[in-house]
């Protein structure tokens, strides 16, 4: 997915004047191969290893007028200068686009420093931002140029995991298996959808999927539950989304799961499928833990 | 230190009085006040009826706290209804402890949590850069205490190495760092590349005419004022 980001955001630099990419000596490479840093040497701003710096200029292009994407690991783009990102793009009044490689942990040898299940969590706990985890290349196309379209905070987390095809509209809801009236209904969120799908086998359950979790409406979340439970299964924290879900389906009693990696100080190295095996979030764990609560 | 100009403030005595309540103000009291007053009357050129100009000068007041003086400066120039100072501090006033831009006409940044107007700086002046607006100058307004936060640090590499010389500085150095900064805040920037100047924050001409120095570098004026004031 970084290749598609790189690639996108090259083509926005060209399309559009008010585009600019800030990056903390996170895919500088990249962006040089791209030709992007030589052709735009004043919209591709390197700060080197400064992230407090990387948001606040973010935050300084916005108010004057550009659309800035701030791109780096998850840990350093998200948690490292928090502050900043909710200062000095939130309350400034700006918009700008968060970029993300590395997911919860791409990079699994490096350990918890570059581990952040977390990234979703925060950039939620703060106002007004929309969050896209997209679960194949091509939707992260997609969403980066939806995202230059709008002005508000957008946040892109992209995963080195993919899913074997994009869905068409990732940022709606959509029904991939239809269940029996009163199945569960289970969304997966970006790269959990292959996964999900594999778990579900020949369980009675409904499975639908979105790359914005948040940006679902109670109306359509209602009508695409066939019955009162719904689990959600994220790539991040476990049960990320599914307080402010919870939420708007409050007009009658029902159950939630929220399946992702367990909150936890991980102390973990080898390999993502590894990882996933820890955590209960390969197919195997994941039918497991679906089981078990239905049961 | 004597107010040089103390004339040149007369305006503000009753304006700083609706703020603070005091009849008598001392506008000694405020280690912005002569620098504010400098910059608004001498230096930037900045209209309050067009205050989005693409081409005026930018001032970020990162400083944020300790207000009083920048709501009287922005009203005695027509940014702001000088009644909207008696509503200060008030639970929906415009006016709060720390400037908001999004409340206030004439404030460019929010401000308040140190260390956070000089990087936003640098992105706007990369922004300008981008769209070729070289006429623009921008201004920093920070403390010789904010001076602690690292991330000021981050920003003065940046823009040194970059030379980006429309870029001045004004650090307000009322003694209030805790661990000081052996007399020697402007070797701080001069070591990544700046030029430093040091002149008396009580000095309405002298810091008008430093401001206004241009230089082929960025810029730091080291403001020297007495502690107590906010």
């Amino acid at each position: 997915m970084r290749a598609a980001f790189v690639e996108t955001a090259t083509a926005l630099l060209a399309e559009r004047d008010d585009i600019a990419v800030v990056l903390a000596d996170i895919s500088v490479g990249p962006f040089e191969r791209s030709g992007a840093i030589a052709a735009f040497p004043h919209r591709v701003f390197n700060v080197g290893i400064r992230e407090q710096l990387m948001l606040s200029v973010t935050g300084g292009m916005a108010l004057e007028g550009m659309r800035p994407i701030a791109h780096s690991y998850t840990p350093f783009l998200i948690e490292r200068a928090y502050e900043q990102i909710k200062l000095d793009l939130g309350h400034q009044g700006v918009g700008a686009i968060l970029v993300s490689i590395g997911a919860s942990y791409d990079d699994p040898g490096s350990g918890r420093t570059h581990a952040a299940p977390e990234d979703v969590s925060l950039i939620n706990a703060l106002p007004a931002w929309t969050v896209y985890i997209p679960g194949h290349a091509d939707e992260a196309r997609l969403l980066l140029r939806d995202a230059a379209e709008r002005t508000d905070k957008v946040y892109i987390r992209l995963d080195a995991t993919q899913n074997s095809s994009a869905v068409e509209h990732p940022s709606r809801l959509t029904t991939i298996r239809s269940g029996l009236s009163g199945s569960p209904l289970v969304i997966a969120v970006g790269p959990m959808l292959d996964r999900v799908l594999a778990a579900a086998g020949d369980m009675d359950v409904a499975v639908a999927y979105t790359a914005a979790p948040l940006a679902q409406s109670p109306a359509d979340l209602a009508a695409t539950m066939k019955g009162d439970d719904l689990i959600i299964v994220e790539p991040t924290t476990a049960g990320t989304s599914l307080g402010r879900i919870a939420g708007q389906l409050s007009d009658r009693p029902r159950r939630f799961l929220g399946i992702g990696v367990p909150l936890g100080e991980h102390r973990l190295y080898g390999t993502v499928a590894d990882h996933e095996a820890h955590h209960g979030l390969n197919a195997t764990g994941i039918r497991h833990q679906i089981t078990e609560w239905l049961s | 230190m004597t107010p040089t100009h103390s004339n040149d403030l007369a305006p503000l005595h009753r304006l700083l009085s609706r703020l603070t309540g005091d009849e008598k103000h001392n506008t000694g009291a405020h280690s912005t006040l002569h620098v504010l007053w400098a910059l608004y009357s001498r230096v930037l050129r900045i209209e309050p009826d067009n205050p989005h100009d693409e081409l005026r000068d930018r001032f970020y007041l990162s400083k944020g706290h300790g207000p009083h003086a920048y709501y009287a400066v922005l009203a005695a120039h027509g940014f702001i209804n000088p009644d909207m100072l008696d509503s200060f501090g008030s639970l929906t006033s415009p006016l709060g402890h720390h400037p908001d831009r999004t409340l206030v006409p004439g404030v460019e940044i929010a401000s308040g949590s140190l260390g956070h107007g000089l990087g936003l700086a640098i992105g706007a002046y990369r922004a300008l850069q981008a769209k070729r607006l070289t006429t623009p100058r921008l201004y920093v307004l920070i403390g010789d205490g904010e001076l602690d936060e690292g991330s000021n640090m981050e920003a003065i590499q940046v823009a040194g190495r970059l030379r980006m010389e429309r870029l001045t500085v004004i650090v307000i150095d009322n003694n209030s760092s805790t661990y000081g900064w052996n007399d020697s805040i402007g070797s701080r920037f001069e070591v990544e590349g700046w030029v430093s100047s040091n002149v008396n924050g009580q000095d309405v001409v002298a810091l008008a005419t430093a401001l206004n120095t241009a230089h082929d570098r960025p810029h730091v004026v080291v403001a020297h004022t007495e502690r107590s004031a906010s």
